[in-house]
């Protein structure tokens, strides 16, 4: 037992085309690694950035999240306040501690109760920002730190994401090389969390009819923030 | 997992008089079908997207030692641990061990057909430790207590009314006058249950649909949300994974995302694609204590070497299973195994060996649709056949079947008596259905006869057709 890793990669290397050596594949690989190949991207997503957002509205929308504009983080409470009061929904949030929502002026708005940190059971309402977003499919790229708890994700039933429009791009792999420019060598400084969401939880596996809500939040609205180009951590 | 996949003739039998599954696999087809050919449709380069995808796994498995190896260095340069483990007993003990070491009392699980294949349910339950299914479908077939019948929707031959009796019969200190009746009440009763159950979770276990080597990184895609919480909340997080399961690079593993949901359920994306690497860092706020990840070989190394190498590059989206008229008049249980469809009669007999599996590839009419909408283009039907003349080969076909082909070839390869005894067979045939042009019964031909009319030869043979026109 202790040695089946031995015996799996020689079981591996004797099944392997005899003519290309071990050195060959080690150099072919580490060619691919430092070199991507080109890859095919849809062009349904090339897009201005005007263009950008209303496809990432349609596309979220399509998988039953809903969407909303505001132009400054001023105008987020208002935002909020009034998405819980639709719903119904208690004047509690649970957010995360992103240095963009610090300018945020949540005292101005006493009947909201605004606390911090990770998700617990009775948390029914968070409020996260986006890393990047995705317009191809309406997805919302978060990623897990030290402001950034990943179960606000997933354990309340109603999430609202903060998606900063500098951010938001036509494809997965424009997200991939911004984390790079962000982050340096990600070999190195991956983040332990990357969240791509699409839409709220749901399930086929009653009779397949699609219902929303089984296990993470019943409810995603993303806030599309007209920023310019604000940090966020 | 136990294989009954030897007695398929029998499940078979007993799948095909099943009126509720009938019912479920009929609302399978028109589901999945139609979606993934809608998905299909408003994506200009899905074909392309296809190719690359075929491309970037046969490159894998071509450097398949060095790209493990990768992986297994960046996995523990994020401070997460890599069991090998060479088959189904060797990767149950290190689970258990896993969770023993965590003094585990309870185990939350995200859907994995590795899982599934090297039944760790059992081996923990027996070992006093209770393992929770978390994705809804898994779940149900958790409490009915039987296999999931498809890759991706393993309850699917479950009906509502059948879920909602295993939900009466288990959940038995609440109501018993309860509404069930609706799919909203079933679900809300489904998040209730199982929201304790991930909160005290010692560890979580979850599948991988793909590992990328780059950044040592294990990737779940599901719709339900059930897997993150299965992997953030508990201390300990086990990912179990097989070793083909390596990709190059995040950009490698987004190629094949583009494919996997479109081709699996016909969405744009899945709800929840996430990239997890190791355990939480010092400075994050949640998140689990200990990673790992089981890589797990159970046969796969000796398909490498083999004619059956392309199946390797499979990346279970269910496709297959979906279009497929055998699976689709079956359902998955007669397969008899973990895997079932086209994928798995190209698979099963090669993780778990042709005499238990010798029926599957004979089920399947190689009507070619399997072929046409997998998303990394194996050719099973091609596979299909191999695994034909390797079950002809080593003598393991039935006596009857041997026995049919055997006269068959004696008169194919003499043209003149072909056509003499072909020629009175239509006659006698053609006079014996006195005007009905069909049969309900003929002797030797039970089995075809039972389910539907045999039709009475008519009109010229095609030699003399041929003939005909080739005067013309």
């Amino acid at each position: 037992m202790f040695n089946a890793r031995e015996k799996i990669l020689n079981k591996i290397k004797a099944g392997l085309d005899p003519l290309q050596s071990r050195a060959h594949r080690e150099i072919s690989v580490e060619t691919r690694l430092s070199n991507p190949s080109k890859y095919v991207v849809p062009k349904r997503a090339q897009l201005n950035r005007a263009k950008l957002v209303l496809l990432f509205e349609q596309m979220a929308e399509e998988v039953a999240a809903t969407t909303s504009r505001v132009s400054s983080v001023d105008e987020l409470p208002e935002t909020i306040i009034e998405y819980l009061n639709r719903y119904n929904l208690p004047s509690r949030i649970k957010t995360d501690t992103n240095p963009l929502l610090n300018g945020v002026e949540w005292a101005k708005h006493p009947t909201l109760e605004v606390n911090y940190g990770k998700a617990e059971d009775n948390d029914q309402n968070s409020i996260t920002v986006a890393f990047a977003g995705v317009a191809e499919t309406g997805t919302a790229v978060l990623t897990s730190g030290p402001n950034n708890p990943t179960t606000l994700n997933f354990l309340p039933e109603n999430h609202i994401i903060i998606m900063p429009v500098s951010r938001l791009f036509g494809t997965y792999e424009e997200t991939w090389a911004h984390l790079r420019a962000e982050m340096g060598n990600i070999e190195i400084t991956f983040p332990r969390t990357v969240n791509w969401i699409t839409g709220p939880s749901r399930t086929g596996d009653i009779e397949q009819t699609i219902q929303l809500g089984i296990h993470g939040p019943k409810r995603l609205h993303v806030i599309l923030l007209e920023d310019n180009d604000e940090e966020t951590g | 997992m136990q294989v009954t996949s030897s007695s398929f003739k029998e499940n078979t039998r007993d799948a095909l008089s099943n009126p509720t599954l009938q019912n479920s696999l009929k609302r399978l087809h028109t589901g999945f079908v139609s979606s993934r050919a809608r998905a299909a449709a408003r994506m200009p380069e899905f074909e392309l997207l296809r190719d690359q995808a075929r491309d970037i796994k046969d490159h894998v498995l071509a450097h398949l030692d060095v790209y493990l190896e990768k992986f297994e260095l960046q996995c523990q340069a994020h401070g997460g641990h890599v069991h090998w483990c060479r088959d189904e007993n060797h990767a149950k003990d290190v689970v258990l061990e896993i969770c023993r070491k965590a003094n585990a009392k309870t185990v939350t699980k995200g859907k994995s057909m590795i899982g599934e294949e090297i039944a760790i349910n059992d081996h923990l339950e027996a070992n006093g430790i209770e393992p929770i299914e978390t994705d809804l479908g898994e779940y149900i077939i958790q409490l009915r207590n039987e296999p999931p019948s498809h890759i991706i929707a393993p309850a699917t031959h479950v009906s509502k009314e059948q879920v909602a009796d295993a939900f009466r019969l288990t959940h038995s200190d609440l109501d018993p006058a309860r509404n069930l009746d609706e799919p909203d009440n079933i679900l809300a009763e489904a998040r209730a249950m199982l929201r304790n159950r991930y909160l005290e979770a010692d560890v979580g276990i979850t599948g991988a649909n793909f590992l990328v080597a780059e950044t040592g990184t294990s990737i779940i895609v599901t719709n339900e949300g059930n897997g993150d919480l299965t992997q953030t909340l508990p201390k300990v997080h086990i990912v179990l994974a097989s070793i083909e399961k390596v990709v190059p690079t995040l950009l490698d593993a987004t190629a094949l995302l583009r494919v996997l949901a479109r081709s699996a359920t016909g969405q744009e994306m899945s709800s929840y694609t996430t990239f997890s690497t190791g355990p939480k860092r010092e400075t994050d706020v949640d998140g689990p204590s200990e990673y790992h990840v089981i890589l797990l070989d159970n046969g796969r190394s000796n398909l490498l070497n083999s004619e059956f190498k392309e199946m390797l590059r499979c990346i279970r989206c269910g496709a297959c299973l979906n279009h497929c008229p055998v699976y689709g008049a079956i359902g998955g249980h007669a397969y008899g195994w973990v895997y079932p469809g086209p994928m798995g009669s190209v698979l099963s007999p090669g993780l778990i060996g042709l005499q238990n599996t010798k029926h599957l590839p004979q089920a399947s009419t190689l009507c070619g649709k399997c072929e046409e909408v997998c998303p990394v283009r194996i050719p099973l039907p091609h596979l299909l056949r191999s695994w034909r003349f390797l079950i002809h080969e080593q003598g393991l076909a039935d006596r009857k079947f041997n026995w049919g082909f055997t006269i068959w070839a004696h008169l194919a390869k003499r043209p003149k008596l072909y056509k003499h005894v072909v020629g009175w067979l239509i006659r006698i045939l053609a006079l014996g259905a006195l005007n009905k042009g069909r049969y309900k019964y003929l002797p030797g031909l039970k089995a075809w006869t039972q389910t539907r009319d045999f039709p009475a030869p008519q009109g010229k043979t095609f030699m003399q057709q041929w003939r005909e026109n080739e005067d013309v």
